[in-house]
């Protein structure tokens, strides 16, 4: 297939990815902001959002204060912000229409109905309710995308471009989520900061949609190095990184095997995954878990590059 | 269909004629048929063509010619498209639409079907291929890109065509052989079916600011390792002064009578036909030699004094950049507006496609309708619709 659709189809995979990201923050920390001070300390939750989407830099380029009105505006909204939630759409819709033959009608006409109705939500919400109800239809509108492509789309070399959009994308926000709220997730013989931390763990859990799939996995309450554990290594979890690796090496290599030849990217990959496989949370605490997810948040760039040279130009 | 279709066979013949004559041993103007100057001046006609070798000289592989009918067997050829003619996504979907809205129509009538276009037209760009290549020839379509007001219909009919749907940024010519940028390397192109004009194909030689074409291009087709369909150079073919010399271009190269007919057609670079067109200028339709799109005409009778004379003022100071014709009185076709049913006029594009072996036409085409009540303009670009176009099986 044509290089430049290949990587249409890699791009629009990670912006709609993207998207339900920063939906999943801010839905997560609305709730947070919701509560009262005594349960969540005087902590900046807009703040710690913006850090979260990986924008802390351009965002106070144009805003002197991180509050629920400038970040719900500059991450939902924002025309400036490329990576808003409505840029992101926009952005996943014209790559769309650059391939619009690589993509089933079913797709088409969900990424086409996305941004036919973010023209509803005009230039922002006037309240909360209005809010959370866009929130929803993010999500929701995501979910649908992504299912029509999980469903409709052939299983050739455009299925596994798409799926390497996602899975890099979803690892690097997995990894950004832990990374900003390291400090709260320490180890087993820390001590730890009391019911204050509590609702800050059980949001990072809700960012990924994992508040209820802890409880499967673990049968225990919330404790901050089981949520490292499963936000990083475990597997059956559909956002952790090590999930996420496992996908990216079975993509790559159904490429590999379909082309007959393999190169950087599928080494990268594997490389990465095995560290993860080889991985346990106490040695990763013990070596430093901020260190350990900077260290993924390069290698994962680099898989990135690595794909872009390889498949992508 | 049986007269029109063996027509717009002839017709088609003749300019892949005439564009291999002018590009080659120039008979036609030895002849002193066509004048000099319509051919050199033109600014459609390509220099860098002129001894250029095409594949079974065919310059012209997808002809759009656009058909009036003023009268119950009388057909006119109203103009010839011989560049990159658009369109047939439109007799494609209109039809796939009248199947779904009118299915009991369609089991009442014996309609001819169309849907076989698409691999009529691979099959004939897949015969285009330069002769070097042995095994299945690789087509490409290449589009101008999104933002070009066609590309819908271009990746329509890539998909339809089961190609790739091309930029310029796909296409890479090295050592005059083009490829384009594949996921798996560099993938050799032997045949592009080109949707973007002849000034964007290849900056090196045409227009160098254009950003859409490959440079290097025009060098690897100059050296016939990969074809052009339609041809460089197939605009000066298709104006509209040459038009008025079609019927003798036609005699000329296949010494028959034409079978469709030319609108009479007042050329105003000759100074009898000029002063006809000044004195008569009310009741005939003025167009630019260069124009399209139903831009810079001026329909005579239903044009106001004003309008008339800076028309007038206009022909003066260029004649030879205007024809003129007299106001057709284009067949209706009962179409639904706001009023209800009422009558429209409508033209029709029927596709022409030459192949090797042999042309192919299927039984259909693009019927332009002008929406406004009265109106002469069918274009789409000045509120013209589309039709789907039957053609009934006896």
């Amino acid at each position: 297939m044509l290089a430049r659709t290949a990587n249409n189809l890699y791009w629009l995979a990670r912006y709609v990815e993207r998207a339900e990201y920063l939906a999943r923050i801010l839905d997560a920390t609305l709730r947070l902001s919701a509560l009262p001070l005594a349960y969540v300390g005087a902590s900046n939750e807009w703040e710690t959002a913006v850090a979260t989407a990986g924008c802390a830099n351009s965002f106070f380029a144009a805003h002197a204060e991180a509050n629920e009105q400038t970040v719900t505006e500059f991450l939902a909204f924002s025309t400036s912000n490329p990576s808003s939630i409505r840029n992101c759409f926009e952005s996943a819709r014209l790559n769309a229409r650059a391939v619009r033959t690589a993509l089933t009608i079913e797709m088409w006409d969900a990424i086409n109905g996305i941004w036919l109705d973010l023209k509803r939500w005009g230039n922002g919400v006037s309240s909360r309710e209005e809010f959370a109800r866009f929130l929803r239809w993010v999500l929701e509108s995501s979910v649908r995308f992504d299912g029509s492509a999980y469903r409709t789309m052939l299983r050739n070399d455009a299925y596994w471009f798409y799926r390497l959009g996602v899975y890099i994308e979803r690892a690097d926000n997995t990894a950004r989520l832990v990374d900003v709220k390291y400090h709260l997730l320490l180890p087993a013989d820390e001590h730890v900061g009391g019911p204050l931390d509590y609702f800050q763990w059980s949001a990072i859990l809700r960012s990924v949609s994992a508040l209820t799939a802890y409880h499967w996995v673990y049968r225990e309450n919330v404790k901050p190095w089981l949520v490292a554990d499963l936000l990083i290594l475990k597997d059956e979890m559909p956002r952790s990184l090590a999930n996420c690796y496992d996908n990216l090496v079975q993509n790559l290599d159904r490429m590999a095997r379909a082309y007959g030849r393999q190169g950087s990217a599928q080494r990268q990959a594997h490389t990465v995954r095995a560290r993860l496989e080889n991985s346990r949370i106490e040695e990763i605490f013990q070596n430093g878990l901020h260190e350990f997810i900077g260290g993924f948040i390069e290698d994962n760039n680099r898989l990135g590059a690595a794909v872009a040279q390889q498949y992508l130009t | 269909m049986g007269v029109v279709q063996r027509g717009l066979e002839q017709r088609v013949r003749a300019i892949n004629a005439y564009l291999n004559d002018i590009y080659h041993r120039r008979e036609i103007l030895k002849a002193g048929i066509v004048p000099e100057d319509l051919v050199f001046q033109n600014p459609a006609f390509r220099p860098e063509m002129n001894g250029q070798k095409v594949p079974h000289d065919i310059y012209v592989r997808v002809a759009g010619i656009d058909v009036v009918r003023v009268d119950a067997d009388s057909f006119y050829v109203l103009e010839d498209n011989a560049r990159t003619p658009s369109g047939v996504s439109y007799m494609l979907e209109n039809r796939e639409i009248m199947l779904r809205l009118f299915p009991e129509l369609f089991s009442r009538y014996r309609i001819a079907p169309v849907e076989n276009h698409p691999d009529e037209l691979l099959q004939t760009l897949k015969s285009a291929a330069p002769a070097t290549v042995s095994a299945d020839p690789t087509v490409v379509l290449l589009t101008p890109g999104v933002h070009n007001s066609a590309h819908y219909e271009h990746s329509f009919l890539a998909d339809k065509l089961g190609v790739e749907l091309v930029e310029g940024r796909d296409l890479i010519a090295r050592d005059q052989v083009v490829y384009m940028r594949t996921t798996e390397g560099l993938k050799r192109v032997d045949v592009i079916y080109r949707r973007i004009d002849d000034d964007f194909l290849d900056p090196l030689i045409f227009q160098s600011y254009s950003a859409l074409g490959v440079p290097g291009l025009m060098s690897a087709y100059q050296a016939g390792n990969v074809t052009l369909a339609n041809a460089v150079g197939t605009g000066a073919a298709d104006d509209k002064a040459v038009y008025s010399y079609m019927p003798a271009i036609v005699k000329f190269y296949l010494g028959e009578e034409p079978l469709l007919k030319n609108v009479q057609t007042w050329r105003c670079r000759e100074s009898a036909h000029l002063s006809y067109v000044l004195d008569h200028i009310g009741e005939l339709v003025v167009k630019e030699v260069h124009g399209s799109g139903g831009y810079g005409m001026l329909i005579g009778p239903k044009a106001d004094k004003a309008t008339i004379e800076a028309f007038r003022a206009k022909l003066k100071s260029n004649p030879k950049n205007f024809v003129a014709q007299p106001t057709l009185s284009l067949s209706t076709c009962p179409t639904h507006v706001e009023e209800g049913i009422a009558p429209r006029h409508v033209d029709l594009r029927p596709f022409v496609l030459c192949g090797r072996d042999r042309i192919r036409i299927v039984p259909g085409g693009l019927t332009r309708v002008a929406l406004t009540k009265g109106s002469l303009v069918v274009n789409s670009s000045q509120g013209g619709g589309t039709k789907d176009t039957w053609v009934l099986d006896r």
